[in-house]
């Protein structure tokens, strides 16, 4: 059955609606046995004693009155159905986008961007019909059968014995053919998604073909790929629908058979002429609700696949880090030490401390160089400063009190992060220079742009401030987007900075003006910075060298060159670079 | 309305199977108004007592009519099916047709995958207009004439009721839901548009958002767009439902209008109660035609959004229209740069300002500069995806715009600092430059460019956007490339930028190696190995400001010599 277990439960938290629509389906079908009922009496009055208008009318306003009321009970069945429907997929955006907040950068980071989202966004929707369509169906798949039942036996119990006979034929051949050619046709609608991914390689590359004199060769290849997936998969849908034909065949057939068995008794007199009428009337409806289980039943199938993607989301919620709650203001921040004891990371799932029992105090306003070779754990330090990710064992304090006692919002109004790879948001420039300060004035946003030698460039754009970026609009080379959140480490102004310098692959120029930036911006701050050149590891007030997770060396520059350890190694090989 | 008759047009040379598929279609619910009417003339008949065999042809029309349903139900969901693909392809294929010539320049707004993405949707979308909004009012249309000449037989009055509950259910419900849902798949698609925007933002700028303490800020942001999103949705479903019902209604309306009008023909002995029931059957049947209804006027509005994106793009007009008689490409390969002048739209600044220089045949030219001195610009320039603002570039004199397009690009080997790699296997990769090369020629390129690694695995699949392979390999897999190409002209547009320094070095020895006897011209800002160059060309905010040989510029202590410095005097940790 289809039947998902996640999704059964956010069912049973929207039950209401849901037992409406039911009920709205058992009424309609009510109706819908009322309505037969008056429409064969009609017919055999016309047929019996050709009757004037008058003497069938009260006949054909209860007609009109109940089919009226059928179709209005099953449009409020239908609405009931979606209205909960609506409220568990606000519900599921919620807990999921929540989720994936609190989850954190780690998270964010660590799965492939692009399957949250979709799972946020494309699989919410995919529920849809699960809620708004195969449920009710199930309902009424359950409830009209039964009135139908109840309703026939009484006027012709050869027919509904009929009815019970074949009913099952339905669930047994949708079983049977449905799992096989249903396997089918996935694998089948899978090549067809591989088929427009193709598509999208070709328009995506469409520079490379050009630059290569094949971009019009391989129009002709687009052609033949989508023909030749054409022809498979038409081989695999003449399998596919003999199901549906198969089903389609029980209820015609079943109908016919009702029909000749009627017409035959008819004949001899067995049965009146109303009830027979009135039972083949039904019989249509009967097998109808049944087929379409069937259809509803494959619509709902997306939702239960999106239904475990967005479970192994919502299912990690139990990771998420508990933090405190306590404030913290500016002055704290810079006045206190921040010590770091015994402290170790490990990757999820990976034996190896990514940080080993590392501990340190850094002094309020010092700069703090964290230097070593890829992989030492320098970011893993940083992350866990920006609490990112929490430690495996050990702690990080502000003078004596625990980091983690700190709402993560008083925290983070306290650090300024200037990361090797900053995010632009699509959204205006001035956007995203406020997101680090709200309340910034003009004046200020200006100061900060110039300070990060951004003003030129931002008052050059046709638009200026209001230029969209991202996605959507203009793109910024690697160096505007460092400037750009130099400038919004400008505009917040805090206490502790934390900064990943850019590595030197960028424009020498260009990287000349922004170490000068970066070190107006150390002034008077608590730094920690993992750093890549000789000058800003050399002008530090404390060298960390990490290697392997744990601290090898650490001190100042002087007293790290008398040590012949990795530190004066290191500088000596780039010293021998520089010569050669 | 423009544009859903251009899109109507799209599938014209498929009118005839689409008719077909149509009539199908209409088969397919006439045998379910032939069942019904057959099922209701068998026991109607029954009831007056004839002889058995008197029946026997209500029989039969009940079983024909039982299978044929199912049966021609089949034929016409393999043959809607069929047409659909074969629009689909007829779409991709004419997307490409037209988008072709645009590119890079026109398409340069939509380099990101997420927009192409969007496009690819678009079309994929398209194939609907065929199967849920230009087949089923074609049905629908055919069934009411049927029913006209049925009902119509024994009673026009009659008949001119069902025809005009027919064309409630069939054109004034339609219009009325269409005017009511105005806006609402437009408004859901724009909705889900901005929420994708959100929710990348989110996601991947997680980071930043916690630490400026904005994450609560974009999921209120994306939830207040999921709660507009629903209650469009609501509307958009409670408008399918209001149609539904409306038809229902125009059902029942027939029904009572057919007993109206029959009973007193039953009365006065004109028709028997054997044809009014049957007509009563036939004409509740036959309203299964205008239930798809629903799903033509919600689509819609959808597929000429959809249509509206898609030809707003190909509607630009190409930037670069190929010579109607292209000269021959020229013998000599010396390039001519003069006074070469280009604007990117929309920036009020040239990217190259009045640039020249020349390049003899055979030598090696470098430009250096910082980022954004309009280096990469040149390359864009030299296999015309752009035109210039002003000036020209001529290869052995030749002015390249007399020269066809695809020839000029066959001559020009460009390694680039992005490679990119379809997703399909390392031979296919390879067999872009040189559609004819075989395999052993293909094996030498590989080991000319250091890929010995994978000369077995020609037939591996580089993986989306060559994922399989590392940026290294990518970058020997263009240089692959470049040999198999074979080609006079060798530029090089900052080949190894994105690689580490041990890569780098390893690559550039190659590349000068592959390179020899060829016109090449290097773009770097990473300034290694000058001295392998016959002539520099420093640029700098578009213009020209030094050139020379490597000991020359350095002799001359100017910009060159600056970035010289920067570069090599200090050194890294």
């Amino acid at each position: 059955m289809n039947i998902d277990r996640n999704l059964m439960r956010l069912l049973s938290e929207q039950k209401r609606p849901f037992i409406l629509s039911g009920l709205a389906g058992a009424v309609g079908a009510l109706m819908l046995v009322a309505q037969a009922w008056m429409l064969s009496g009609i017919i055999e009055m016309a047929f019996r004693q050709a009757p004037a208008w008058r003497e069938v009318l009260p006949l054909v306003g209860l007609f009109a009155l109940f089919s009226t009321l059928r179709v209005l009970f099953g449009w409020a069945g239908h609405h009931e159905a979606k209205k909960g429907t609506l409220a568990i997929r606000k519900t599921l955006t919620e807990r999921l986008s929540g989720t994936i907040a609190a989850l954190g950068p780690s998270f964010a980071r660590s799965a492939q961007s692009g399957r949250i989202v979709t799972t946020l966004l494309k699989g919410v929707e995919s529920v849809d019909a699960w809620f708004s369509q195969y449920i009710p169906q199930l309902l009424l798949s359950l409830i009209v059968p039964l009135v139908i039942l109840v309703a026939i036996f009484p006027a012709d119990w050869l027919s509904g014995l009929i009815l019970v006979l074949t009913a099952p034929l339905i669930p047994l051949f949708m079983i049977l053919i449905g799992k096989r050619a249903s396997a089918a046709t996935e694998k089948q609608w899978n090549t067809m998604s591989r088929m427009s991914g193709h598509f999208l390689d070709m328009l995506q590359g469409l520079s490379t073909l050009k630059l290569f004199a094949q971009a019009k060769a391989r129009r002709d290849g687009i052609e033949e790929a989508s023909e030749n997936f054409r022809h498979s998969t038409m081989q695999v849908l003449k399998i596919a629908f003999l199901s549906s034909l198969t089903l389609e065949l029980v209820g015609t057939l079943g109908t016919a058979v009702v029909a000749v068995s009627i017409g035959l008794r008819l004949l001899g007199g067995h049965l009146p002429f109303r009830p027979g009428l009135f039972a083949l009337l039904l019989v249509p409806e009967f097998y109808l609700v049944l087929r379409q289980l069937g259809t509803k039943f494959h619509a709902g199938m997306e939702g239960v696949t999106a239904s475990k993607e967005m479970h192994e989301i919502l299912d990690r919620a139990s990771e998420i880090p508990k933090a405190g709650s306590c404030d913290l203001d500016a002055n704290e921040v810079s006045t206190r030490p921040i010590v770091i004891d015994n402290l170790s990371y490990r990757f999820p799932g990976s034996g190896k401390a990514a940080l080993d029992d590392v501990s340190l105090t850094i002094e309020p306003g010092t700069v703090t160089a964290l230097t070593g070779p890829s992989g030492a754990g320098k970011s893993t330090l940083l992350n866990l400063l920006l609490r990112f990710v929490e430690p495996a064992d050990g702690a990080i304090s502000l003078g004596s009190r625990r980091v983690r006692q700190f709402s993560l919002d008083s925290w983070y109004r306290q650090i300024a992060w200037v990361p090797q790879h900053p995010f632009l948001f699509n959204a205006t420039i001035r956007d995203n220079l406020l997101m680090a300060r709200r309340d910034a004035t003009q004046d200020e946003i200006d100061k900060a742009l110039k300070q990060a030698g951004l003003f030129d460039m931002v008052r050059s754009l046709p638009e200026g401030l209001e230029t969209m970026i991202g996605e959507e609009g203009a793109r910024l080379s690697g160096g505007e987007a460092q400037r750009l959140s130099l400038a919004r480490a400008f505009l917040k102004d805090a206490p502790l900075l934390l900064l990943d310098e850019p590595t030197s692959h960028t424009d020498p120029i260009l990287e000349a003006q922004l170490r000068k930036a970066m070190e107006v911006l150390m002034r008077g701050r608590t730094v920690v910075m993992i750093a890549h050149r000789l000058e800003t590891i050399r002008n530090a007030d404390r060298i960390v060298v990490l290697d392997g997770g744990r601290i090898a060396q650490s001190g100042t520059h002087g007293e790290l060159m008398a040590d012949a350890g990795f530190y004066r190694q290191a500088i000596f090989s780039s010293m021998e670079e520089v010569a050669a | 309305m423009k544009t859903f008759l251009r899109l109507v047009g799209l599938t014209r040379p498929f009118a005839w199977w689409m008719l077909l598929a149509a009539l199908i279609g209409f088969a397919t619910i006439g045998s379910g108004i032939g069942l019904l009417m057959a099922s209701a003339w068998l026991i109607t008949t029954a009831a007056l007592m004839p002889a058995l065999s008197a029946l026997q042809i209500g029989i039969t029309g009940v079983r024909f009519f039982g299978i044929s349903r199912g049966v021609i139900r089949y034929a016409e969901r393999l043959m809607s099916h069929n047409t659909t693909f074969r629009i689909l392809t007829r779409l991709r294929v004419w997307f490409y047709d037209a988008v072709e010539p645009l590119a890079p320049a026109r398409l340069a707004a939509y380099r990101s995958a997420d927009l192409l993405k969007r496009i690819v949707d678009d079309i994929q979308s398209l194939e609907n207009i065929y199967a849920r909004v230009l087949s089923p009012p074609v049905t629908a249309a055919l069934v009411t004439l049927l029913m006209w000449f049925i009902v119509g037989h024994w009673s026009i009055q009659a008949a001119e009721g069902v025809l005009a509950s027919q064309l409630v259910a069939g054109i004034a419900v339609p219009m009325l839901t269409a005017r009511l849902a105005r806006g609402t798949a437009r408004g859901i698609t724009a909705l889900q548009g901005e929420q994708q925007v959100l929710a990348v933002d989110m996601v991947q700028g997680m980071s930043e958002l916690r630490v400026f303490g904005m994450v609560g800020d974009y999921t209120a942001r994306l939830r207040e767009a999921e709660a507009k999103k629903l209650a469009l949705q609501k509307r958009a479903a409670f408008i399918e439902g209001l149609h539904e019902s409306l038809t229902g209604l125009a059902m029942n309306g027939a029904v009572i209008w057919i007993l109206y009008s029959m009973l007193p023909l039953a009365r006065s002995g004109a028709v028997n109660g054997v044809t009014l029931a049957s007509v009563v059957f036939g004409v509740m049947a036959s309203f299964e035609a205008f239930l798809p209804l629903t799903g033509s006027v919600q689509n819609i509005e959808a597929d000429v959004r959809a249509g509206e994106r898609l030809f707003e793009i190909i509607d630009a007009k190409p930037e670069v229209v190929p010579p109607a008689k292209p000269e021959p490409f020229p013998k000599s390969t010396g390039i001519e740069v003069k006074n070469l002048t280009f604007t990117y739209p929309g920036s009020d600044r040239p990217a190259l300002d009045g640039v020249s220089f020349s390049v003899p045949p055979g030598s090696r030219t470098a430009i250096v500069g910082p980022s954004g001195a309009g280096k990469s610009t040149i390359t864009s320039l030299m296999v015309r995806f752009w035109n210039p603002t002003q000036g020209t570039i001529s290869i052995g004199g030749q002015n390249i715009d007399r020269l066809d397009p695809e020839a000029l690009r066959r001559n020009i080997a460009v390694v680039s600092q992005k490679t990119y790699l379809f997703g399909q296997t390392i031979r296919e990769n390879l067999l872009l430059a040189a559609p004819d090369a075989t395999d052993e020629q293909l094996r030498q390129a590989l080991t000319m460019s250091g890929l010995d690694s994978l000369q077995g695995r020609l037939d591996d699949w580089a993986g989306q956007h060559g994922m399989n392979l590392s940026g290294g390999e990518q970058q020997r897999l263009a240089i692959a490339r470049m040999i198999l190409q074979n080609a006079p002209v060798i530029v090089l547009d900052e080949a190894t930028a994105n690689l580490d320094a041990v890569t780098e070095e390893a690559l550039l020895d190659t590349l000068h190696r592959t390179s020899q006897g060829r016109t090449v011209m290097a773009i770097t800002h990473r300034l290694h190995h000058m001295e392998r160059y016959d002539d520099i060309i420093v640029l700098y905010e578009g213009k020209v400001i030094e050139r020379g040989s490597h000991e020359e510029l350095l002799k001359l202590d100017g910009f060159y010599a600056g970035m010289w410095r920067l570069q090599h005097g200090e050194g890294n940790v």
